[in-house]
């Protein structure tokens, strides 16, 4: 078997060859992914934009549709299994235990998330990410969908089948690395996340093709945002260790309290996935103190496991900086960072973003009265777009700096490109989702064609001062798929031309 | 090289990353202990009342309504304008054809007792549509899912003309869903 195996010569860990096909195919599907779910992105703003206003209803709302898709489900799961393999086989020296299981559940997700963009973009699937029902795609869509899933799952069965493996080889010693360790909480999120999803998408799929009469409205929109809701919480995990890993890479830190950060890992498997209720605030069917118990009670001990990482990753930053001397004033070792390493910058500005923008809202958003005001309106895509795009993406491109030297072996094509780019993104996302909060708060909608609303036989006429927000809302963006433009064509450059690293 | 971490469960938290925990803890639960609280004092809330209904009984409940109260019509829209009595059940719908089912005309300082729900309305299925209530001074948003009837106990307190638009996916008509509620003074 040891042929198998290579010695990375940068770190000395050992990459198990097999384990490393597959980490490069997912990242490769996940970043083509970002490419159609950007120029969908792109499409999109430039409707809701009214100045411009470019596409028509229909193909407005299936690029919306793709959007979400492709960036919410085969973007980032695609990246979160190869960080899976990367945490289970890389970072423990360990071997894959079974690569052509990996290679099914990756052919399962490339099929599921083909067939999901042709219903899509066929207009056999104009639904929007949560297909409220009645609103009905057809079969395919849903059937791409559960492929997708059962592929995402086997890859996720297969992280703890390599994590058994390691342990009982002894390839590491001690506890887990944190990373790993991390991506363990985000795994186990995930399968129960993904059996939420066969709860209704398998009877939906059976409802479209004709075999089920009827689906309750109300129980999918239960079941969809068990998914819905804990899926991003999949998201959450992977982006935290992701910034433990990037901490770590950049400046050399450590984590001052494993325990402490693990404790916190710990609180979101536990805690998160209650919080689901936060969608069906304004809903009939579930009682005020239901919603309360569901959104209110457990869930604000995730809040904390937030909490601690705002600490112990900033601190961790501190104590290593500090250790290299900048240790003038309160504030030198911030200053003093590495600004210029976009991993970095990535990894930081996700931290604030998540934190700031995405994180607080989200809280306060989830608040019943709050809801009352901010429900479906623009307001909710500002506060996710603060938290998985932000946040998880920005985070996922910080990673990337580092997977392109060393698992694809070449260097990163154009460094200026890559300092750039977390700023464009970051500082671009930072003033689409605030602008998009408030607009939202004059009441503009989300999933909108047109808030002029030009065409309706009753006439209507938003604050002029909303309007004001969605040209803000649409520069932010702008800069943000300039900074996303320069990530992909940057990252794709380094993987197919960047000079070969020996 | 092999990673290894140094098992350190042990060891106690410092004295910074004790305070920070507490501070975090205090209002975590600060924010959880507001959210029933809220519920008590707030002066608006979200409704706490809902029944299961069928969406061709709704319907026939919004008709009769409509029929019952209307006292004009919409000349664009050729939506009825309704005006039920004060203090009485008022039924309103989204419809299978992305409009509303009536413009209301309610009295200020009156209470009514709001249901919302969405019907086929001569489309071919009863969507989920948002009920969106947009004035220069606030906005509100509820839900209407087909079966259910979310009742909302509702006293307008300043009269005028209410935008009401939906804000809910409801497929290719969904932007067009304007209409309206008059509050008479």
């Amino acid at each position: 078997m040891a042929e198998q195996f290579r010695t990375c010569p940068t770190t000395g860990l050992k990459v198990h060859l097999p384990a490393e096909a597959l980490i490069k195919v997912n990242a490769v599907a996940a970043v083509v992914c970002l490419l159609v779910g950007g120029i969908a992105a792109l499409l999109v703003l430039l409707t809701r934009w009214p100045a411009i206003h470019l596409l028509n209803e229909e193909w407005f709302y299936r690029l919306l549709t793709a959007h979400a898709l492709d960036m919410l489900i085969a973007w980032i799961i695609f990246f979160e299994v190869a960080g899976l393999y990367f945490g289970s086989t890389v970072l423990l020296n360990n071997r894959l235990p079974a690569p052509k299981v990996g290679w099914v559940a990756f052919i399962l997700m490339v099929v599921g998330g083909a067939l999901i963009n042709f219903s899509v973009l066929a207009g056999r699937a104009t639904v929007a990410f949560t297909s409220y029902v009645p609103l009905m795609a057809k079969p395919e869509y849903y059937l791409g969908i559960i492929l997708f899933a059962v592929g995402a799952l086997t890859a996720v069965l297969h992280f703890f089948a390599a994590l058994v493996v390691a342990k009982k080889e002894k390839t590491y010693e001690g506890s887990l690395p944190i990373v790993t360790f991390g991506l363990m909480c985000a795994a186990t999120i995930a399968v129960f996340t993904l059996l939420h999803g066969a709860a209704f998408y398998i009877p939906t799929f059976l409802w479209s093709a004709g075999i089920l009469p009827h689906i309750d409205p109300m129980m999918y929109r239960l079941a969809f945002w068990a998914l819905g809701h804990a899926s991003q919480q999949i998201n959450v995990c992977a982006m935290v260790a992701m910034w433990y890993l990037i901490a770590t890479l950049t400046t050399g830190a450590k984590p001052l309290n494993e325990k402490l950060c693990r404790t916190a890992f710990l609180l979101y498997v536990l805690f998160i996935n209650v919080a689901s209720e936060h969608h069906l605030l304004t809903d009939p069917a579930l009682s005020i103190w239901h919603k309360i118990a569901n959104t209110g009670y457990v869930m604000h001990l995730a809040v904390l496991a937030s909490m601690i990482h705002a600490f112990a990753i900033p601190a961790m930053i501190e104590v290593a900086q500090r250790k290299k001397g900048f240790t003038k004033g309160w504030f030198e070792w911030l200053k003093k960072a590495p600004w210029g390493n976009p991993a970095f910058a990535s990894m930081f500005i996700s931290l604030i973003g998540f934190g700031f923008v995405g994180g607080i809202t989200g809280v306060t958003f989830g608040n019943m009265q709050i809801s009352m005001i901010r429900h479906n309106t623009w307001s909710i895509t500002g506060h996710f777009h603060g938290t998985v795009v932000l946040g998880t993406t920005l985070a996922f491109m910080g990673i990337t700096y580092y997977i392109v030297p060393l698992i694809f072996r070449r260097q990163i094509f154009s460094e200026t490109m890559a300092k750039l780019s977390p700023y464009f993104f970051g500082g671009g996302v930072f003033l689409f989702s605030n602008a998009m909060m408030f607009a939202g708060g004059y009441g503009i909608p989300r999933r909108h064609w047109d808030v002029t609303f030009a065409g309706a036989s009753i006439p209507f006429q938003f604050d002029p001062t909303a309007f004001f927000f969605i040209a803000l809302t649409g520069l932010g963006g702008l800069l943000a798929i300039i900074g996303g433009a320069l990530y992909v064509l940057n990252t794709v450059a380094s993987v197919f031309i960047g000079k070969k690293i020996k | 090289m092999s990673i290894s971490v140094e098992r350190i469960w042990w060891r106690p938290l410092d004295r910074e990353e004790k305070i920070w925990v507490t501070i975090a803890l205090i209002w975590c639960l600060g924010t959880f202990f507001m959210m029933p609280v809220w519920h008590v004092i707030a002066k608006q809330n979200t409704p706490n009342e809902s029944y299961k209904v069928s969406v061709d009984d709704f319907e026939k409940l919004v008709t009769a309504f409509n029929e019952k109260y209307k006292v004009g019509v919409d000349e664009n829209s050729g939506l009825p304008i309704v005006h039920p009595p004060v203090g009485s059940d008022v039924y309103l719908a989204g419809t299978g054809i992305w409009q509303w089912s009536s413009i209301l005309e309610l009295e200020v300082g009156k209470q009514y007792r709001l249901h919302l729900s969405s019907i086929k309305g001569g489309g071919a299925e009863a969507w989920q549509h948002g009920f969106s209530i947009v004035s220069s001074k606030f906005n509100a948003n509820l839900m209407m899912i087909p079966g259910y009837d979310n009742v909302l106990t509702v006293t307008p307190t300043e009269a005028g003309e209410y935008g009401l638009i939906c804000n809910e996916f409801c497929g290719i008509g969904h932007h067009l869903m304007a209409g309206k509620i008059i509050v008479k003074g």
